[in-house]
C-alpha cells in the first residue's frame, strides 16, 4: 500500500466515482475512502445488488447509475469501503478508521464529495421512537427492500414525491400524505420556468408523481401550516392545523422529509471557508470553478459542496478530478481546459432547473425555524428552542458559544441534525442575518472515533510533502 | 487615586487590564472589589482561548514548588468561590491522584513529598495499591500506588470565565472585546494604550495576555522567551460514571476525568500547532494517539468509549514553566501570564496578589521566583 497518494477522494457517490475514474485514466494514484459497504451514495445505495431484482419501483433514473458503478470498479484505484473519515487537515492529511484501526494518510490533491444530508425537520415530536426521515426510508428500501407499512408522509421535496411514487408503485399501503409545499412558491418558481424548459420532461415527471398520489384513493393535505407528532414513547399520531383548525390522525409511524442539503462537516472541519445561501436556506462551500476550496489542495464537489443533483455531482466530480489534476501535472492547464469543456456544458444544462427547484422546494420557515418552547432542537443533548431562545437573551452571540452555555451541538452528531436550525434560531431570535451568525467551529473526529481505534493509529506517510 | 465613577462611554480608568481571560477577569474583579474603576481590553471574546477551553483542572496536586504556597490560598479560595464569583463555577472537589505505575515511581513520589513537607505543607500524601484501588475501582492492575490530594478536582472552564465576567460587570468593570492593542506609551505618569478602538488611559497597566502576554511585554520593552504552543484535549461521549478523581500519572503525561455529565476528558499536555496571529490551532494526531494509549494503559475499559471532540488551546509557555507574576520595571506596569497551561487553579490567587501589587505596592505572598527579570540570566533562553 502506498501511503501518500496523487489524490485522495473521499466518498463513493456519482461525484467521487467519476471523479476516480476519470483521475486514474490520466495516470493519478488515487484512495478513495467510502463509508459504505459498496459503491454508489445514497442515489445509487446497493445498486449493484438490486440490479439481479425485480425493483422497478425504485425507477429507471436510480437503476442508471449502475453504468457508472461498473466503470468506477473497472478503473484503477484503491477503493476502501467501510471506511469512516474522521478529518481532513490542511496539508492533505486525511484521517480515517476501517476494521478497529484509525489511519492517516497523505493525498498531494484531495477531493471532497460527502454528498448531501437530509435537513434537520424540528417539529414537537421529530424525535419520538416512530418517526423516521423519507431518506433513512428509502436506505431500507434498497438495502434491505424492507418498507414502513402504513406510515403519514409529511414534508416536501423531490425525494418526497419520489419516494411517495415508488410506494405506491410496490404497492405499500400509506395512511396518509401531508404535502407542506408552501402554496406560495408555486408564484416563485414560476419566473424561472422559462429557463428550465429544457428539463421539462423531469418537471413532467416530477408532476406526474403529485397527480398520482391525489388521484390514489391515499388521504392527501395541503396548506397545512403547522405539525405535531403525538405520542410519549412512541408515535401515537400527528396533528397538522389548516386555516386556523388543528386536525389529528391516529398513525405509529410518520415519514419526514423538506429536501437535501449539503453535508458540510468534513469540509468545515477541514477549515475551507463557507457562505449562507438564502435560496436553498444552507451554507455552501466555497469553490472556485474548478472546486477548490479556500484550503489549499483541498476540492470540495458534487452535493457536498451545493445541492444539484446527482446527474450535476457527476460533472462536478470530473471538473473537480480535471482541476487535481492540472495541479499534480498530470496535463497541462490548456489539456485540462479542452478536457473539461464538455463536462462544464453538461453541468451547466443540468443546473438550469435548479432555480427552479429551489424556488418550488424551499421549505416553509414555519418547519425551519422551530417555534414552539418544548420542541427539541439538539437530539444528542435535548436542548429545546426554549433554552436556546434563553441562553441567546443571556447574551449569546452565536453557535459556538451557545455549545459552551447550553452543550447544545456537542454530542456525537457534531450538529449535523441541528446545526442549520441552531443558525436560523439564532438568527430569527437576534434578529440578525444568518451570514453574521455563522456556524459550528467544528472539531475533529467529525466521526466518533473509538479511543481504542485512535490509540491503534497508523501513520503511514510517505515523504513526498 | 481611586475614583470609582466611570460611565459607559468612559475611556479612562484607574486600572487597565490587557486580556479578558481568566486572569484578566480575576485581577479586574479583585481591583473593582477594592473600589477601582477598571477597564479589561480583549482581543476577541472573554473566554476564547485558553481560560475557556482548558481541562479544568483544580489541582494542588504536583505544582511547581515556588508555586505551592500560592496554589495552596488559591484552593482556599476555589472550596468559596460562589462567594467570589456568585455562581459554583462547575466545582466539583473530590480529589486528584497522581497515579504510580512502578515502584521506582513510588521512591520519586516520596520524595516528592518530602520536599512539600519541606516547606511546611502536608496536602500531599502517598496512598498504596490498596487505597488506590478504592479510590479508583477502574485503575489497572499493574499499578501500584500514588499520591493524591482530597479536596482537588475540577471545574467548568467557560463557565468559570463567564462568571468572572458577570461579577466583574456587576461591579462595574467595562469590558471591550474584539479590541486589539497596537502600542502603548507613557506620558507624565498615565499610559496611553491605543487600540483598534481608540485610546485608552489609565496610571496602571495590568498585562494578563496568556499566550500573547509575551507580545505585551516586548511593547514594554521587556523581553520574555514566551513559547506559544496548542495543548490538546479530547472528549467521548457520555458513558455510565466509573470514576469521581482526577487523575494523572507519574512520569507520562496524562489528565484524564469523568464529568458529572458521563463525559471524560482526556488530555495531558500533548501540543499541536498553534498560530497566534491567526487564532488557528492544528491538531497532531500522533499525540492524541499517545495520550489514548497512555489512558487505555490506566482505564483498560474506557477503549470503547467513543471520542466526538478534541481541540487544542493556545497557551504561553515559559522555559522554567511557571508563570510571570511581577512589577514591570517601569512604574505602573504588571505582568501575570505565561502560566505554562496550568493557570486555571491560580487564577483566583494570582487576581488577589495583582491587585495588592498594584494597590499596596506589594503582596502579601513572595513572588520572587516569578519575577520578570528571571530571564535576564541567559542561561535560561531557550
Amino acid at each position: 500500500m502506498t501511503d501518500t497518494f496523487d489524490l485522495i477522494i473521499i466518498g463513493a457517490g456519482p461525484a467521487g466515482m467519476a471523479a476516480a475514474e476519470l483521475a486514474a485514466k490520466h495516470g493519478a494514484s488515487i484512495l478513495i475512502l467510502d463509508e459504505q459497504a459498496r459503491p454508489g451514495g445514497q442515489i445509487y445505495r446497493a445498486v449493484e445488488i438490486m440490479a439481479n431484482r425485480n425493483r422497478v419501483e425504485l425507477g429507471d433514473s436510480y437503476h442508471a447509475g449502475l453504468t457508472l458503478v461498473n466503470a468506477f470498479r473497472d478503473s484503477h484505484v484503491q477503493y476502501i469501503p467501510k471506511a469512516s473519515v474522521w478529518q481532513v487537515s490542511q496539508g492533505g492529511e486525511v484521517g480515517y478508521s476501517f476494521d478497529g484501526t484509525a489511519h492517516i494518510v497523505i493525498g498531494k490533491q484531495v477531493i471532497i464529495a460527502t454528498g448531501a444530508q437530509e435537513r434537520p425537520f424540528p417539529i414537537p415530536g421529530w424525535t419520538l421512537s416512530g418517526v423516521m426521515t423519507m431518506g433513512a426510508a428509502q436506505i431500507l428500501l434498497k438495502e434491505s427492500e424492507l418498507a414502513i407499512e402504513d406510515a403519514v408522509f409529511a414534508g416536501c421535496g423531490p425525494l418526497f414525491y419520489l419516494v411517495i411514487h415508488q410506494y405506491l408503485t410496490a404497492g405499500i399501503p400509506i395512511k396518509a400524505v401531508i404535502d407542506l409545499t408552501p402554496k406560495g412558491n408555486y408564484l416563485k418558481a414560476l419566473p424561472h420556468l422559462f429557463s428550465a424548459l429544457p428539463a421539462l420532461p423531469k418537471i413532467y415527471e416530477g408532476w406526474k408523481w403529485k397527480r398520482e398520489i391525489i388521484k390514489s384513493n391515499v388521504p392527501y393535505f395541503s396548506d397545512v401550516s403547522d405539525l405535531k407528532i403525538l405520542g410519549e414513547e412512541g408515535v401515537t399520531g400527528i396533528s397538522y392545523k389548516q386555516g386556523s383548525t388543528w386536525k389529528t390522525l391516529d398513525a405509529s409511524h410518520i415519514l419526514l422529509h423538506q429536501g437535501v442539503v449539503p453535508n458540510v462537516n468534513i469540509s468545515l472541519a477541514a477549515g475551507c471557508k463557507s457562505s449562507w445561501n438564502e435560496d436553498q436556506a444552507c451554507w455552501r462551500i466555497n469553490v472556485d470553478d474548478w472546486f477548490q476550496s479556500s484550503v489549499k489542495g483541498v476540492r470540495v464537489t458534487g452535493d457536498g459542496a451545493s445541492i444539484g443533483g446527482a446527474l450535476a455531482a457527476e460533472q462536478r466530480g470530473r471538473i473537480a478530478a480535471v482541476g487535481a489534476l492540472v495541479q499534480l501535472e498530470k496535463i497541462t492547464a490548456t489539456e485540462g481546459d479542452h478536457l473539461a469543456a464538455p463536462y462544464k456544458a453538461a453541468l451547466a444544462a443540468e443546473m438550469r432547473v435548479r432555480p427552479f427547484l429551489d424556488a418550488l422546494f424551499k421549505p416553509s420557515d414555519t418547519f425551519r425555524i422551530p417555534q414552539h418552547d418544548n420542541t427539541i432542537v439538539c437530539r444528542c443533548e435535548e436542548v429545546t428552542v426554549g433554552q436556546v431562545r434563553q441562553v441567546v437573551g443571556m447574551g449569546c452571540a452565536g453557535p459556538n458559544q451557545l455549545k459552551s452555555f447550553s452543550r447544545c451541538g456537542m454530542g456525537p452528531c457534531q450538529g449535523r441534525f441541528c446545526g442549520l436550525t441552531v443558525s436560523e434560531l439564532i438568527s430569527e431570535t437576534l434578529k440578525k442575518p444568518v451570514s453574521a451568525v455563522g456556524y459550528y467551529r467544528l472539531r475533529p473526529p467529525v466521526k466518533p472515533l473509538l479511543l481504542q481505534e485512535l490509540a491503534n493509529l497508523k501513520i503511514t506517510k510517505g515523504d513526498s510533502l | 487615586m481611586i475614583t470609582n465613577a466611570i460611565t459607559s462611554a468612559s475611556r479612562t480608568a484607574d486600572a487597565i487590564i490587557i486580556g479578558g481571560g481568566l486572569h484578566g477577569c480575576s485581577t479586574a474583579l479583585q481591583l473593582a472589589m477594592r473600589g477601582m474603576s477598571v477597564i479589561i481590553i480583549e482581543k476577541d471574546y472573554v473566554g476564547r482561548h485558553a481560560s475557556g477551553v482548558n481541562a479544568g483542572g483544580v489541582r494542588r496536586l504536583g505544582r511547581d514548588l515556588a508555586e505551592v504556597p500560592l496554589s495552596v490560598e488559591s484552593a482556599k479560595m476555589w472550596h468559596d468561590i460562589e462567594s467570589l464569583v456568585g455562581d459554583d463555577c462547575g466545582f466539583v472537589a473530590s480529589r486528584q491522584i497522581k497515579v504510580a505505575e512502578t515502584e521506582e515511581h513510588m521512591v520519586q513520589l516520596q520524595n516528592r513529598v518530602q520536599q512539600v513537607k519541606a516547606l511546611g505543607f502536608d496536602h500531599e500524601k502517598m496512598i498504596d495499591q490498596k487505597e488506590l484501588r478504592e479510590k479508583l475501582p477502574a485503575i489497572s492492575d499493574h499499578c501500584v500506588g500514588g499520591l493524591i490530594v482530597e479536596g482537588d478536582g475540577s471545574a467548568n472552564p467557560f463557565r468559570t470565565s463567564q462568571a468572572f465576567r458577570r461579577q466583574c460587570e456587576s461591579l462595574g468593570v467595562q469590558l471591550k472585546e474584539n479590541t486589539v492593542v497596537s502600542r502603548f506609551e507613557k506620558k507624565e505618569g498615565v499610559w496611553h494604550i491605543h487600540t483598534s478602538m481608540g485610546k485608552f488611559e489609565s496610571p496602571n497597566l495590568v498585562n494578563c495576555a496568556g499566550a500573547w502576554g509575551g507580545k505585551m511585554a516586548e511593547m514594554l520593552g521587556e523581553s520574555v522567551p514566551i513559547d506559544t504552543r496548542a495543548p490538546m484535549l479530547m472528549i467521548t461521549s457520555r458513558i455510565p460514571p466509573f470514576i469521581d478523581s482526577v487523575v494523572g500519572v507519574q512520569g507520562r503525561p496524562l489528565s484524564f476525568k469523568q464529568f458529572v455529565n458521563g463525559t471524560v476528558l482526556i488530555g495531558g499536555g500533548h501540543v499541536g500547532k498553534a498560530n497566534p496571529d491567526t487564532n488557528e490551532t492544528l491538531l497532531k494526531y500522533e499525540g492524541l494517539a499517545i495520550n489514548a494509549n497512555i489512558a487505555m494503559t490506566l482505564f483498560p475499559q474506557i477503549r470503547h468509549a467513543k471520542i466526538v471532540r478534541s481541540w487544542a488551546g493556545i497557551e504561553g509557555y515559559l522555559p522554567d514553566n511557571i508563570p510571570v507574576i511581577s512589577k514591570s520595571n517601569i512604574d505602573g506596569a504588571f505582568h501575570s501570564f505565561g502560566y505554562s497551561a496550568h493557570g486555571f487553579q491560580m487564577s483566583p490567587i494570582a487576581g488577589k496578589i495583582l491587585s495588592e501589587l498594584i494597590i499596596d505596592g506589594k503582596s502579601e505572598l513572595s513572588i520572587d521566583a516569578f519575577s520578570i527579570n528571571r530571564f535576564s540570566n541567559d542561561s535560561l533562553k531557550p
